[in-house]
């Protein structure tokens, strides 16, 4: 029930959320700070992570191929899609989920509580527009950049790993990343990370919106909004892969 | 001015506002009092919109707040300033920023002319050479100033203090007390201030509405309230024994 009532208030929020901004100026000024609070401050973690995974995938595929017969292509192969699949957009994205996301919910929480967000009430802006829209542009628009980025640095990661390692050969690798390209995959992950995007951007300004009492309950927010936001990515992402790749 | 007449509010069944009417009227500096909980901050966010009521009519020079259209009601907006009890000042922004906002977001200025005005109500507000701090560098006085500043910055019609000087030691309230009551004088505001201060009772007390348990228990001004014979009043008042002693005394002579 409580469950109920809670996608219903969010969904409210959201028509609240989507409304002209008051001032074009301002609004611009604020989809710019997001982007640099949300989206490049995001980069160092997310371009550590990819090359470091990327390099695990490659040489624990390449561990494994100890029958001659399979050809030697299939880690370059592999490790280009497991990342472009599935590691750039819902792993990434997940990542984001608890470090955008518990900062998204705090600083509105504590918004919240300190009545800064009554005095932009009292002030006559909508609170919810003047906030959360900002967020929302940014991730849509900036993670579809991180999740490339990711894709490239783990291929990358990958390739690194057979030269430091010796486990395979550089053409090998990179032939295997040759075998079987198609576009059609990347937009797919393009899609996904654009749905999380806003998963990121919304779920954690609810949380942080809406709660009440002091920092105690800011924290707690935050907490259950990385876990909600992070169960709705895995669920959409499997809603998402039926509905694009079947 | 300001009407309320039979206004009631409460929250998840518990009322907390009872059947409340009030009149406030420009230039004068009018007083909420009563005891923590008594509803002092229910009842200024309920005059401001930011809770709905339950029942009851709130009116600013004659018209219903009911009866106003979106666009009356943005408009009422921009004619209320609004000093929080936590200050409420945003952190991300300087000083100067703080003030700035109201007008950034509402007028058509150029930023010389935005700076002249944020500049002459720092300045009127007594916050000299503070322009780029942040609000975490600035003592709770100071912050109340910014509070001020960015509250009158557009020359709002109406004035609403949530506790503007809790927290702060008996001579900054007292500076910050006087402030508000001369800014309301000279720009013939309507200005209604929460507080469970005596000092600011008896320094700035024009009309006072004594709140109790959601009713407006008393009406007065501060050469009433220590004469009347309200017993809740009384305890009130004397509740400090500074103030039991002085009674005291006086009572004796
Ligand atoms: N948003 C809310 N939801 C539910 N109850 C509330 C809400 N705001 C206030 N109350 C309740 O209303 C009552 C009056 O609170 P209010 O904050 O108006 O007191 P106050 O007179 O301002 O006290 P103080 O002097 O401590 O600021 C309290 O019992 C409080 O718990
Ligand atoms: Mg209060």
């Amino acid at each position: 029930m409580t469950y109920i009532k809670s996608i219903g208030a969010y969904a409210i929020m959201l028509t609240s959320v989507f409304r002209r901004p008051q001032k074009r100026q301002i609004f611009r000024e604020a989809v710019f700070k997001e982007i640099d609070d949300l989206g490049i401050k995001s980069i160092g973690i997310v371009a550590f992570i990819s090359f470091f995974i990327g390099g695990v995938v490659a040489i624990q595929t390449a561990l494994n191929l100890e029958d001659p017969m399979i050809p030697k292509d299939l880690i370059g192969f592999a490790t280009k899609r497991s990342m472009i699949l599935e590691f750039s957009s819902t792993f990434v994205m997940v990542i984001l989920a608890g470090k955008v996301g518990s900062y998204i919910t705090s600083s509105i929480g504590a918004m919240r509580v300190s009545e800064q967000i009554d005095a932009l009430e009292v002030m006559g802006i909508n609170s919810l527009n003047y906030l959360v829209l900002p967020k929302i542009i940014a991730t849509v628009l900036f993670y579809p950049f991180i999740v490339l980025l990711a894709m490239t640095l783990g291929i990358f990661g990958g390739w690194v790993a057979g030269v430091v390692t010796g486990l395979f050969e550089q053409q090998d690798y990179v032939s295997g990343i040759r075998i079987d390209f198609d576009p059609s995959l990347i937009q797919y992950s393009l899609i996904k990370s654009v749905v999380f995007a806003f998963l990121i951007a919304t779920i954690p300004s609810y949380f942080g919106y809406y709660v009440k009492g002091g920092s105690l309950e800011v924290g707690r927010a935050s907490t259950n909004a990385v876990v909600w936001t992070i169960v709705m990515i895995i669920i959409s992402n499997y809603f998402l892969t039926q509905m694009l790749l079947s | 001015m300001i009407e309320i007449k039979g206004l009631h509010k409460g929250f998840d069944g518990t009322p907390i506002l009872k059947g409340i009417d009030a009149v406030f009227e420009p230039t004068i500096t009018s007083l909420i009092i009563g005891q923590s909980g008594s509803g002092k901050t229910v009842f200024l966010k309920t005059m401001l919109g930011l809770h709905q009521p339950d029942s009851g009519i709130i009116s600013f020079n004659g018209k219903s707040t009911a009866d106003m259209s979106i666009n009356e009601k943005r408009q009422l907006k921009q004619d209320i300033g609004m000093v929080f009890q936590g200050s409420a000042l945003f952190d991300s922004l300087t000083v100067e920023e703080n003030v700035m906002f109201p007008l950034k977001m509402f007028t058509k200025q150029s930023k010389e002319e935005m700076l002249e005005r944020v500049n002459f109500v720092l300045n009127r507000v007594n916050l000299v050479n503070s322009n780029k701090k942040f609000p975490a560098e600035l003592s709770g006085g100071m912050q109340k100033r910014v509070a001020i500043a960015r509250a009158i910055v557009t020359k709002p019609k109406y004035l609403f203090c949530d506790e503007p000087n809790s927290g702060l030691d008996p001579r900054t309230a007292i500076v910050i007390d006087n402030l508000i009551q001369e800014i309301t004088d000279e720009y013939k505001i309507t200005t209604v201030i929460n507080t469970h201060d005596m000092n600011s009772v008896m320094e700035i007390g024009e009309k006072i509405i004594f709140l109790k348990d959601g009713y407006k228990e008393w009406e007065g001004n501060s050469n009433d309230i220590f004469k009347t014979d309200n017993e809740a009043v009384v305890n009130f008042v004397y509740s400090s024994n500074l103030f039991k002693k002085v009674r005291k005394l006086y009572q004796d002579e």
